[in-house]
């Protein structure tokens, strides 16, 4: 996890709500039933509830408001482009150059920040610059009908490589720069000690971000020829679905998000590089996949692939709690759950043969 | 019902493929209230008629009128939108969806907080109400359905836009007869509701039994349009492959004759006990050199898990086969191949033919498999073994480089007898070789089928078309609910009417009071309890089927 950071080490009192978590399940459990689709997002919200108590017994402080806030504030750019790749991998195609926009975009950004442009105009060329990269492998999936795998890895490298052409020495944001407001902590609770209900506008713009992605795709056409084209392209094609149009579109989708993904990342640490993101791409996928999305396409939901993305922070989180367990040893962990999690899939989809 | 104006009239339509006329100055006029049959042979353009009509195709000259008004589509959604609706042979729905949405997709009701989903499944229901379908829920992945009630769900997709026409590409060739009547029901109702329907079927009795006029193409010219009281089923025929039907009749007649010679002779395969859970029940057979087998019964009576049985493609979990007087066990399909036993799949598009290969790749495929991938087969024994298939099983169009995805379903077939004939089989089986594909190249199976067997090769044949497995086979095995149910020797009197009355007899006692029409053995069971993919178990319903 590239993402990783320490939590400050706050305490305060703990109140593990045992009554909500019961509740929890047994919703989950009726949902499922009616739906095995589900199962695997039910399986990713019970394990993150699983993990935040295990922390809480193993390690205490985790049930409290500054943990919890910063597990949003470092994770918010996560969540993003997991809700990103979301999109993409629902169609059954694959965006790996969410990472490299994500450099591009923020090195473009601060220099253009730090040459004097006003602070609006540099966050919509970040995101635009997202955008025509998202259009670029849209185009190239769509019209030229490349595998999604080879058109955005392409941009992958080519992304990765206008940034180091951009620089490659760590660029630092202005410490007066109106951009970094976007990383500022906000206060809402002010508990005891340091025990703070915070967010940020990033967290705040994530959050809108993961409302507007669910609208779209439960509430729009747009968002159901999504998972129609998911299930079969073909059909949705004959259905006269607008298929081909929706499958650019997810690409915009995805690049334009990386930007955003991009604003908030900067604005939180103020400092772009061109190595920064690198491997992103593959916690994004990571996420959606423990979230329950199919890699095939069709199946998924957004808010699983935020609990996937917050199942990755927390992790992170509760290793460097531990204190024993080798940084080292977080790729590994992740690659066991993610495991764990495909072959959860597998038996799902098995069933419903 | 000669109503005056026609809801769609195609003038002078072509389409051409690089190399290929596909259409040529076609015209096709559809009238409000009718059922009107597309007939052909394969590749006489059937399809892509339709895919000119709804816009999958461009149209390279002629106009398509709709209601008197000149169009171009340039899309299914352009067509949709103007009333013509299309339900293609393989279900074109979505399975991740539910049910509602896939009736819906598209046109799902929106309100101000974007689609309002308890409108979009109360015009689900609605919709599917029209074909007595309301019973289903909505809210249910579609993969819950068979596939007949999806062919269903996919009509009621059409009625929940409200076309003015139907199009029905195939619809009942993965149908059982209980099912294809209710289809009939429905489209019956709709006809008489104003709408036009456009049904193409390669089951002769099905198109007398529900349409009204027909149209007939060949190679991609239009040779007439008549009322269906116009035109006899011989004349259909021979309009459609455009020359007298000697071929066709004179098959039978051969076969009888020397059918009860060589009967004792010492047997190829001799299977007892065989069995596997949950495909066939343990089961005796017995195949004699030269001999056509028959396995007659219905969809999912358990005909092609025995064949795969005796061939390896599934292993058997009870029983011995006895293969030329030795034991042998079948683990997998390479054991069924070194022993000279082929079969060819009921399935042909996904396990048959290699869309993406030649037809000179897919006819080499089965000698190559059987002699290892290091040993590769030289050229000059490959080219001998593509030309004299080719040649002998009359493959059109006779270009052995084309993509083997381009030839229509029966030169497919062709090619995969030839494939396994290539192997120089003792036993052959065939898993449903004339499905889906036209009379003329059906003839032509079925008479390869007669001389292979002539020659001394054991064939399994197996089809869903019981006049054809009487006309062809020395012997009819009958097998129902996974059960082999009795055998019949064929002779004379044998008729497709006393297996049909065996299968419709057996059992009716202990299910059923009374039995069943004999002419549609299924008839007893709700179409909903039906199951086609799921044989293994009859009672498997869409409401039943819990999934956790």
């Amino acid at each position: 996890m590239s993402a990783a950071t320490t939590m400050p080490a706050p305490t305060a009192p703990d109140s593990v709500a045992a009554t909500p978590v019961v509740t929890l399940l047994k919703r989950l459990q009726r949902l499922v039933t009616i739906n095995p689709s589900t199962l695997p997002t039910a399986a990713a919200i019970v394990i993150f509830v699983g993990m935040i108590i295990f922390g809480e017994i193993a390690y205490g402080r985790i049930v409290q408001y500054s943990t919890l806030s910063n597990l949003l504030i470092n994770n918010a750019h996560l969540i993003v482009i997991a809700v990103a790749m979301t999109f993409v991998i629902l169609t059954g195609g694959i965006d790996l150059s969410v990472g490299s926009v994500i450099a591009l975009s923020s090195v473009a950004g601060v220099m253009l920040a730090n040459s004097g442009l006003p602070a609006v105009l540099v966050v919509v060329i970040m995101l635009a610059i997202g955008a025509a990269m998202g259009l670029f492998s849209g185009v190239l999936v769509r019209y030229f009908n490349v595998q999604p795998f080879i058109a955005t890895l392409s941009m992958m490298f080519l992304g990765r490589g206008l940034a180091s052409l951009l620089s490659t020495e760590p660029e630092r944001l202005a410490d007066d720069s109106p951009i970094r407001a976007l990383g500022t902590q906000i206060k809402i609770i002010d508990g005891p000690k340091v025990n703070d209900l915070v967010v940020t506008p990033g967290v705040l713009i994530a959050v809108v971000v993961v409302l507007v992605a669910f609208f779209l795709l439960h509430r729009t056409r747009t968002g159901r020829t999504v998972y129609a084209i998911g299930g079969s392209e073909n059909s949705a094609v004959l259905m006269g679905l607008p298929a081909p149009r929706t499958k650019l579109l997810v690409y915009v989708v995805s690049g334009t998000l990386s930007g955003v993904a991009a604003v908030i990342y900067t604005a939180r640490l103020g400092i772009a590089q061109n190595i920064t993101g690198s491997g992103w791409e593959m916690d994004a996928i990571a996420a959606t996949v423990i979230g329950g999305t199919l890699l095939s396409g069709g199946f998924g939901y957004v808010l699983g692939s935020v609990i996937g993305a917050l199942v990755l922070g927390l992790m992170n989180v509760l290793i460097t709690r531990d204190g024993g367990i080798r940084p080292e040893m977080t790729t590994i962990i992740t690659g066991g759950i993610l495991l764990a999690f495909v072959l959860l899939q597998r038996v799902v989809i098995r069933k419903r043969e | 019902m000669a109503e005056p104006a026609p809801v769609v009239e195609m003038r002078g339509i072509s389409i051409e493929f690089p190399g290929v006329k596909a259409l040529d100055e076609v015209g096709f006029r559809l009238f409000p209230g009718e059922v009107h049959a597309l007939m052909g042979e394969n590749g006489a353009g059937k399809s892509t008629l339709i895919k000119a009509l709804t816009g999958v195709y461009p149209i390279d000259s002629g106009t398509i009128l709709v209601e008197g008004e000149q169009r171009r589509f340039h899309g299914t959604a352009d067509a949709q939108s103007a009333g013509i609706s299309t339900v293609y042979q393989e279900v074109n729905l979505v399975t991740n969806l539910t049910i509602g949405e896939n009736v819906m997709l598209g046109h799902e009701v929106r309100g101000p907080f974007g689609v309002n989903w308890r409108a979009t499944h109360r015009a689900a229901t609605e919709a599917l109400a029209r074909l007595h379908l309301d019973h289903l829920d909505t809210h249910r992945p579609l993969s819950t359905l068979s596939i007949a009630v999806q062919q269903l769900v996919a009509i009621s997709r059409a009625m929940a836009i409200d076309a003015k026409v139907l199009i029905l590409d195939e619809p009942t060739s993965s149908l059982d007869a209980a099912e294809v009547d209710r289809l009939f029901t429905v489209m019956r109702q709709l006809r008489d509701e104003g709408v036009a329907i456009l049904f193409v079927s390669h089951f002769l009795d099905q198109v007398f039994e529900i349409s009204d006029r027909l149209t007939v193409l060949r190679n991609g010219q239009f040779i007439c349009e008549r009322r269906k009281e116009e035109l006899s089923r011989q004349e259909l025929i021979a309009q459609m492959i455009g020359k007298d039907l000697e071929t066709l009749s004179s098959l039978g007649g051969n076969r009888r004759a020397g059918e009860t010679e060589g009967e004792r002779e010492e047997p190829l395969l001799t299977a007892v006990g065989v069995g596997r859970r949950g495909a066939i029940e343990p089961t005796d057979l017995e195949i004699r050199p030269g001999e056509i087998v028959g396995f007659a019964g219905l969809l999912g009576s358990g005909r092609t898990e025995l064949a795969r049985l005796l061939y390896g493609a599934d292993k058997a979990d009870s029983g011995t086969i006895t293969l030329r007087g030795r034991k042998t066990t079948l683990k997998n399909p390479a054991d069924g191949l070194k022993r000279r036993i082929a079969f060819s799949t009921e399935n042909r598009r996904d396990e048959g033919v290699v869309g993406d290969l030649t037809v000179r790749e897919n006819l080499i495929l089965a000698v190559q498999a059987g002699r290892g991938w290091a040993r590769p087969v030289p050229k000059r024994e490959r080219d001998e073994i593509v030309s004299t298939r080719m040649s002998e099983l009359n493959v059109r169009p006779a270009d052995p480089d084309r993509l083997i995805k381009n030839l229509s379903g029966g030169n497919q077939q062709k090619v995969l007898l030839g494939r396994w004939l290539a192997t120089d089989p003792d036993l052959l089986i065939l898993d449903e070789p004339t499905r889906g594909i036209d009379v003329g190249a059906k003839a032509e199976i079925q008479e390869a089928v007669a001389e292979l067997a002539a020659q001394g090769v054991a064939v399994v044949f197996i089809s869903s078309e019981l006049e054809e497995v009487v006309r062809l086979s020395d012997r009819i095995v009958v097998l129902k609910d996974h059960r082999k149910i009795g055998e019949i020797v064929n002779g004379p009197e044998v008729t497709a009417q006393m297996i049909v009355d065996l299968i419709a007899a057996h059992g009716a006692d202990t299910h059923h009071p009374s039995p069943p029409p004999p002419a549609q053995p299924a008839g007893n069971q709700p179409l909903s309890a039906r199951s086609t993919s799921a044989p293994a178990d009859p009672a498997v319903s869409e409401t039943t089927e819990e999934q956790s």
